[in-house]
């Protein structure tokens, strides 16, 4: 296993490492053509060096700023590390960023090269071309449809390779050289920037050094005990932070194994095949999972159902006890060994869970039911915050010490305070450099004496000393009466129901509380095909009467249990809405790692949240949306509002006075 | 989108010609007199209005039909009447207006029966499936999954075709045709009923099958948009006789097209 040697301090020094010491141990695997095909730290050095000195030849030297654009593969992986050992600095794109915002962040970043995946990025630059004089060749890993265009800047990721291959060759001095510049790494330069799709405006280019990634990835492997043996899965967008620490820094730090799935679509059928151990997954992937479960048991025939519904309730009562270690009768045990044959072992083969240690939910809050579910199952789903800031860990549950509505502890090396304001701030090794070239938003977020003011708001629970995140700090807000109105907190609540996928809530200085929602497409056309609904189209299907009755028995259920709790029983929902439309990141509604940014959607869908203030029935909409080749287009539709009857809060008192 | 290619018409020799076909159903005429060819490599597009004959053509094409009157040359050869398995094992391949797929098994096992035809081994060795039938069944599958990459169904790999939409139906149905490694593919309206982005990526794979493998295309379609973006020349049928035969621009403006797609002039007021 890799020592945690402190010459160890860059990814390209650590994968020599590697090579050297358990070089004969699989590194990275893809799919190809239905078969799994692995690479050695030995072949990955390998291949790496033969990159990286094709991509030498090509003119990218160090301090260059070069791109990674595209879904998960061996080779963009491998880019990243070849340039990381000339010095250069890889800045990792989102693959579904629409033209726009690829220019802004590649002619922000200044970046020399780029390393995409296939024809789809490669036709999003060329149309760029003319507004980024400073980008030169473009490397494609996947030649498909490439073959008619013009190659006086386009390079295939082979010949890159054979570049690299044919210098070696001609001149083996030069692997001394490439050896001499990874040894020029240090600690303290900048590994990678990663650009943050904030809930607000403009991205933000958020520096790392090595020491900042490579520490935080040391300290998460001693945490949960990560060896080289785990399996993982690398299938979340390698320009986000989660993705680059755990599937790139702690792989190279532990010297574990990282499969690349075929498809971005054939991720669930991949992880099942690899039986992965270590998961991360923001709270968006359990929900669609558990979501298509629900879809396929409503399906199912009588007996499975009855026999699904009977064990899961059963897990939801003695699951998690079980999982803690609690003390639990006998009979129960039993009882949860036979589901566990009938019911959970089954589906955790499904989800691909049956191996799994530690599983975590990161990125948002995750809904406390959807989060018991997975627990209830057998499986050791924890939760953790992180910002990329932070290089991801700022608190993390240990084993044990579950609480479905706390994100843990501080991580190891990791301060924490509270501000006055409720605000959440933190201090690590893994606090970024900087924001490139924004030195003023810096200053805004980091302290001289290095806090870093989160954003979020919370407290540490008296009961378990956890922190506890509640919502945005900005977002906190009160109704016009005062009662504390925390968006985020309803909307969770709301999205737990398989039928609704998105859920946005209004409020802050209002007199009342009012959601707009879309609806799940594939839960609710099983339902509408259930229940004989015809449609035609999406917009048909969210207006449908009997989908409206239907959502408005789920918010009345939220309703309910919101007036069981004292302080949100003010905010329960008075008026609902279906969106025409579902909220999209290429039209600026969610964020790329599909936050809602409800700032602009009450913007964009005003008339809608004047109607639903202003007591209308219903409202007229039209909105433009960009299509996913950016084609603009125009959406228009009438949005019926229902009313809906708050529960008055003594419910709760009355429960607890019995 | 693309790079326009350097020739407007790809020159390449004829591999199929058509010289004077006519077909009759008793005392209706399909197809009269016609003729046209299809060139190497190129993208040939039939197109007409309803009843023009174009589904009749690819049926003689692909030996189905047999016509009264006519020379048929495929690869040099001259033909006079072909069973479709002998077109098939000839090298054509073809989709259905209507698809034809084994709705109850897999996407993967649809792709596999399209290598049928390639397959050595006799039935006894597949039943063992043992030594040289098992090399060969790896060989084949080799194949069907650098398909299912090209089209980028490897989600799709295990679900039975029944349970696909239609857009992802066609592409099963595309996959099986290009299992058998055809010089010719006859596509019969490969994007009825398909939603624009359907038809977008049904475009994008008829051409990268053009470009990477090489394979001659014919196909019908009614969608005129995509005829004239995607083939290299348009034979134009009308009541079963050709009308016009010339790249998409030409035909554009050829004057018997309108008149055919549009009516004439004088009666109706537009």
């Amino acid at each position: 296993m890799p020592s945690s040697d402190l010459h160890l301090d860059t990814l390209p020094k650590l994968l020599i490492h590697n090579a050297a010491t358990i070089g004969g141990r699989p590194a990275i695997r893809h799919k190809n053509l239905g078969i799994w095909q692995t690479w050695t730290w030995e072949e990955m050095l390998e291949e790496i060096r033969a990159f990286s000195l094709g991509i030498a030849e090509l003119g990218l030297k160090r301090g260059d700023h070069f791109a990674i654009i595209g879904s998960n593969r061996p080779r963009l992986y491998w880019a990243i590390c070849a340039g990381q050992a000339l010095g250069a600095v890889p800045v990792p794109i989102y693959a579904d960023a629409v033209a726009e915002e690829m220019a802004f962040v590649l002619a922000h970043a200044e970046v020399k090269l780029a390393v995409v995946e296939d024809q789809e990025q490669v036709d999003k630059i060329i149309a760029l071309s003319d507004r980024l004089p400073q980008l030169g060749r473009v490397i494609y890993d996947e030649p498909r449809g490439l073959k008619d265009y013009d190659h006086s800047r386009l390079i295939a990721f082979e010949d890159v390779q054979r570049l690299g291959r044919k210098k070696l060759a001609n001149d083996p001095a030069c692997l001394r050289q490439w050896e001499a510049e990874v040894a020029k790494g240090q600690g303290s330069d900048i590994a990678i920037i990663l650009y943050t799709s904030g809930t607000t405006g403009r991205s933000k280019g958020v520096m790392l050094t090595y020491r900042n990634a490579i520490i935080s990835a040391r300290n998460a492997n001693t945490f949960d005990r990560l060896g080289a043996d785990e399996e993982v899965i690398a299938y979340l967008p390698m320009a986000w932070i989660g993705d680059h620490i755990f599937s790139y820094v702690q792989s190279y730090a532990a010297g574990y194994c990282v499969s690349c799935p075929e498809t971005p679509d054939t991720v669930l059928e991949d992880r099942r095949e690899i039986g992965t151990t270590y998961a991360f997954a923001p709270p968006r992937v359990y929900e669609n999972l558990l979501t298509l479960t629900m879809v396929r048991m409503a399906d199912a025939g009588a007996l499975k159902r009855r026999m699904f519904d009977y064990f899961i309730a059963f897990a939801r009562r003695w699951g998690e006890k079980i999982l803690n270690g609690e003390k639990v009768p006998l009979t129960a045990r039993l009882m949860y060994r036979l589901g566990d044959l009938l019911v959970y072992g089954p589906l955790k083969n499904r989800f691909g869970l049956s191996r799994i240690r530690v599983a975590y939910t990161a990125g948002e809050a995750i809904g406390p039911e959807i989060f018991r579910f997975y627990r209830s199952l057998g499986i050791n789903l924890k939760q953790l915050y992180g910002q990329t800031e932070a290089s991801v860990y700022v608190t993390a549950q240990p084993d044990g010490e579950i609480d479905a509505e706390t994100v843990g502890k501080a991580s190891p090396d990791v301060e924490i305070k509270i501000a006055d304001s409720g605000e959440v701030l933190f201090r690590s090794p893994g606090v970024f450099a900087g924001y490139y070239k924004d030195p003023e938003k810096t200053a805004e977020v980091r302290t001289p004496d290095g806090w870093v003011h989160t954003g979020d708001a919370g407290f540490f629970d008296p009961k378990t000393g956890h922190l506890k995140i509640i919502d945005r700090a900005k977002d906190v807000g009160r109704l016009r009466d005062g009662t504390l109105f925390a968006p985020k907190y309803l909307e969770n609540k709301l999205k737990f129901y398989p039928n609704i996928r998105e859920a946005v809530a209004l409020g802050a200085g209002r007199d009342f509380v009012c959601v707009m929602l879309n609806i799940d497409l594939t839960a609710v056309s099983s339902w509408a095909e259930r229940n004989n609904v015809v449609y035609g189209s999406y917009q048909e299907l969210a207006g449908h009467p009997l989908v409206y009755d239907m959502i408005a028995e789920h918010v009345d259920e939220v309703n309910r249990s919101l007036a069981e709790e004292e302080v949100m029983a003010g905010a329960q929902i008075r008026r609902f809405l279906i969106l025409h439309k579902e909220l999209d990141a290429d039209d600026g509604e969610l964020t790329r790692t599909q936050k809602i940014r409800r700032g602009f959607i009450g913007e964009r869908y005003g008339p809608l949240v004047d109607a639903l203030y202003g007591g209308a029935t219903s409202a007229q909409i039209s909105t433009h949306v960009t299509f996913e080749d950016g084609h603009q287009g125009t959406i228009s539709a009438r949005v019926a509002i229902r009313d809906m009857r708050p529960y008055p809060a003594r419910a709760a008192k009355l429960e607890r006075a019995a | 989108m693309r790079a326009p290619s350097s020739a407007e018409v790809k020159v390449g020799e004829p591999l199929l010609s058509v010289e004077a076909v006519s077909l009759t159903f008793g005392g209706v005429r399909a197809l009269t007199g016609v003729s046209f060819d299809i060139h190497k490599g190129e993208i040939r597009a039939i197109i007409g209005p309803n009843g023009a004959g174009k589904t009749s053509m690819l049926n003689v094409i692909n030996g189905f039909y047999r016509p009264q009157a006519g020379r048929i040359t495929f690869k040099g050869e001259e033909r006079r009447t072909m069973r479709p398995f002998a077109a098939a094992r000839g090298g054509i391949a073809r989709t259905f207006q209507n698809l034809a797929l084994f709705r109850g098994m897999t996407t993967l096992d649809n792709i596999m029966a399209g290598r049928a035809l390639k397959m050595h081994r006799n039935f006894f060795w597949q039943l063992i499936r043992y030594g040289p039938a098992l090399q060969e069944e790896v060989e084949h599958r080799h194949r069907v999954e650098e398909i299912i990459d090209f089209l980028e169904i490897a989600a799709l790999r295990r679900i039975p075709v029944g349970r696909l939409p239609y857009g992802l139906q066609k592409r099963v149905e595309l996959g099986r045709a290009l299992a058998m490694e055809p010089d010719l593919l006859l596509l019969d309206e490969p994007m009825a009923g398909m939603n624009l982005e359907e038809k977008e990526d049904m475009s994008r794979f008829i051409l990268d099958v053009n470009q990477q493998y090489g394979t001659t295309i014919a196909l019908i379609e009614h969608d005129m948009g995509v005829v004239m973006d995607l083939s290299d020349r348009v034979v134009v049928l009308e009541y079963g006789r050709k009308i016009a035969d010339a790249t998409p621009e030409e035909v554009k403006r050829d004057k018997n097209v309108i008149r055919a797609y549009l009516g004439e002039p004088h009666g109706v007021s537009v």
